[in-house]
């Protein structure tokens, strides 16, 4: 049997490092992939209905806060720059580099969901905003804004249950780290903990415009 | 003799290595893995097939024998939900690929033992989740969760259901993930993309499907979920929402998953047919790239399901183009496996009989794909009996002989025991000849006019339903005379040795049943694949 106990970083299944951070770099875009699938799906439904309901869409999309949306965007790209410096720090084996990093990824991603949450979705459910819960927006086309407002719900929730899941395995990453379980020969999880951190930016970068932009905000 | 006497010992293997409970439920070992979902399906093929049992009885009657209409709905729709989420998409990649994608590419494991372990829990999960909804009053949306029926209409359990479904979902993707990394990344030295078993090349198709299209029927179901329980409007026409748009969706996933349930048996027939004709399979390249042709057209035909719910007229001929387009790779698989048993020298073990058997089927179930494609014969048999055979020649027919054809093939290689010969040929037989007589009849009262998914139905319709049911009735028979010699030989079967059929393959090559790591030593591939001609040679010799 092949014998690759000796070096501990390596998983048995794998014959060398080389195979198993290939293997790990290959699973994680493909998941990636499937992912884009998630989204594109409900991606898809959202611009079927905005073909067809254009300007109740351009009104749904006025009754957004798009100050606080551009914020929050700002916030998002620069636990992005963040995660990119983490990663180098892991690659360069500096521990409390990298420590701080994660950490600071971390508080980032908690102001987004701050905002996201008590900022926006708190107060959209106060302004009947909210289909299905709290909806009292009279105005014309009633039914087709809050159309506009279920899918901002779930693009948003998805997005946000994809930042929380991502703000639970910062948590393990940092304690991995302040235990020392990372070095220049071993900083995979951190890497491909990254991709995932960035891809959730990306798809935040298409929605803030396809949800908080659309129609002339200008001519408001 | 306690467990550690037994992992000393030089005959130790990975079913020998310990018995314990927890050496089952948290093993990261592919092979057991296989066994933990061989027993989670076939207890999902029993429920399904329950369900399947009361259909056909009550069918026996025109005005309905056993059940009200309301039950009926319920039980046509828990033997679809069932049958095809929790058994024929798992069946061959769960069980067959996990056992032999590692042992096929000469690696110890996939590339991701602790996801594979937690792609069966996150099954488990789902499928526990749908059967607690039948238990608690069961769901009549049928399988396909038409909107707005299933999200405004219907009072019983959808959002449990879809909610199983939903999880269950995410095993697919976790194991096709697995698999597609495993494919890429871990075969033996000397182990080209073109050495590779024909097995490999159609689940390596399958997880493709599964990487792209689950995660389409996860989020609408998920859409289904959110719009029964908040009442908004996603789908229903009432809120503004557009119902054919569930359907685009739902088939965007649904008609890839057909595939998802026959490439896997199309794999294993390649494998079956080659060995017991003894000869080098024909159009090796051919079939291999049929299977990636079958999974990216596969993915451009879904809107044949919907030649009669409004989608506009040309759309529909696309569709329709499309999906006469996917008959060309899957002639050329039947034409190939066909110019393989030419003048080979064919043994009819249960394998191959099932093997011979798929063809025939699968054939027939291909061709009336064709009459359904034809957007104006569609609109005469749409919804009736004509397209519930059809999709059954297609999956009990193709997809389940497949099926039974690998598990044969492969048994004493998983369990390292033989099967009663004679038994094993009896089964196949009596399973050819049951589902012939549940099915074939069904093609005639579909294109009379007989309607799918009633209870009751016209009188004239009677003698074929009671052939139907007898039909159902022996195919039934024909299912349990396996399980009962299988569990048997696991016990009394004689030793099977590590090659009984001479077949080529690195999964022969090591022991049966094999060690943990599956070889001894990293195996070095240094020829084609399927090199029966030169074994035959090497027994003339001897």
């Amino acid at each position: 049997m092949h014998n690759s106990q000796t070096q501990t970083v390596v998983y048995e299944q794998f014959d060398d490092r080389t195979q198993q951070h290939e293997a790990s770099s290959l699973g994680m875009w493909i998941f990636l992939a499937t992912e884009i699938m998630f989204f594109g799906a409900v991606l898809t439904a959202y611009t079927v209905y905005r073909n067809l309901f254009t300007t109740a869409f351009e009104v749904g999309s006025h009754l957004l806060n798009t100050k606080i949306g551009a914020l929050n965007t700002a916030v998002l790209i620069g636990s992005s720059l963040t995660m990119a410096l983490a990663v180098h720090a892991a690659q360069m084996g500096k521990r409390k580099l990298l420590m701080t990093f994660i950490a600071s990824t971390m508080v980032l991603g908690g102001v987004f969901l701050y905002i996201k949450f008590v900022l926006e979705w708190l107060h959209e459910y106060h302004d009947g905003l909210a289909p299905g819960l709290h909806w009292t927006y009279a105005g014309p086309q009633s039914g087709h804004v809050a159309m506009f407002f279920v899918f901002y719900f779930i693009l948003t929730g998805i997005h946000a249950t994809h930042m929380i899941v991502g703000e639970g395995i910062m948590t393990v990453l940092f304690v991995m780290a302040w235990r020392g379980r990372f070095s220049k020969e071993r900083y995979n999880p951190i890497e491909m903990f990254g991709l995932y951190w960035h891809f959730v930016d990306i798809v935040w970068i298409f929605l803030f415009p396809l949800l908080y932009l659309l129609g002339a905000h200008g001519a408001h | 003799m306690s467990s550690s006497e037994v992992a000393n010992r030089p005959g130790a293997n990975y079913l020998n290595v310990d018995y314990g409970i927890k050496s089952w439920l948290l093993t990261t070992d592919h092979k057991r893995i296989a066994w933990l979902y061989l027993v989670a399906i076939t207890f999902f093929f029993a429920v399904g097939g329950v369900a399947a049992t009361l259909m056909r009885l009550n069918l026996l009657e025109p005005q309905g024998l056993l059940v009200e209409p309301e039950t009926y709905n319920k039980l046509f729709s828990t033997h679809g939900i069932v049958m095809i989420f929790l058994f024929l998409v798992p069946s061959i990649p769960a069980v067959l690929g996990n056992f032999l994608i590692p042992m096929m590419l000469g690696a110890r494991d996939v590339a991701f033992p602790r996801l594979n372990l937690l792609s069966w829990y996150v099954f488990m999960t789902g499928g526990s989740i749908v059967m607690y909804a039948l238990i608690a009053g069961g769901v009549d949306t049928g399988w396909t969760f038409y909107t707005p029926l299933s999200t405004m209409y219907l009072n019983t359990h959808v959002m449990a259901t879809a909610t199983g479904i939903f999880i269950a979902g995410f095993s697919s993707i976790l194991t096709g993930l697995n698999f597609v990394v495993t494919i890429h990344k871990m075969r033996a030295p000397g182990l080209t993309w073109f050495r590779l078993p024909l097995f490999i090349w159609a689940m390596y198709a399958t997880s493709i499907i599964f990487i792209i299209g689950t995660p389409v029927i996860a989020i609408s179901l998920a859409l289904i979920v959110i719009e029964r329980l908040f009442h908004v409007g996603i789908f229903d026409p009432a809120l503004g929402g557009d119902p054919i748009l569930f359907q685009h969706l739902f088939w965007f996933y649904s008609h890839p998953a057909v595939y998802v349930m026959i490439l896997p048996s199309m794999g294993v027939i390649s494998e079956v047919i080659t060995a017991l004709s003894h000869k080098k399979i024909f159009g090796y390249h051919f079939i291999a790239f049929s299977s990636i042709a079958i999974a990216a057209i596969g993915f451009l035909v879904w809107g044949h399901h919907m030649f009669v719910s409004g989608q506009s007229i040309y759309a529909g001929l696309v569709f329709s183009a499309l999906s006469m387009a996917v008959a060309i790779p899957s002639a050329v698989k039947v034409f190939n496996w066909t110019a393989t048993l030419y003048k080979g020298s064919i043994s009819y073990e249960a394998p191959m009989l099932y093997a011979l058997g798929f063809i025939g089927l699968f054939t027939i179930g291909g061709l009336t794909g064709l009459y359904l494609a034809t957007t104006a014969v569609d609109q005469h048999v749409h919804a009736t009996y004509f397209v519930v055979a059809h999709f059954h020649y297609i999956m009990v027919g193709g997809a389940i002989m497949g099926y039974m054809a690998g598990i044969h093939f492969w048994w004493p290689k998983i369990s390292g025991k033989l099967y009663p010969d004679g038994w094993s040929r009896v089964a196949a037989v009596i399973i050819f000849v049951g589902f012939n007589l549940t099915f074939f009849p069904q093609f005639i009262l579909g294109y009379l006019g007989m309607p799918r998914r009633y209870a009751v139905y016209p009188p004239e319709f009677q003698t074929l339903n009671v052939i139907s049911t007898a039909g159902a009735t022996i195919l039934g028979l024909g299912y349990i005379i396996p399980l009962i010699y299988f569990a048997w030989s696991v016990r009394y079967g004689a030793p099977a040795g590590d090659n009984p059929w001479q077949a080529t393959g690195l999964e022969w090559t090591t022991a049966s049943p094999p060690p943990t790591h599956n070889f001894e030593e990293t195996p070095v591939v240094t020829e084609e694949p399927y090199g029966y001609d030169r074994i035959a040679e090497e027994i003339q010799v001897a």
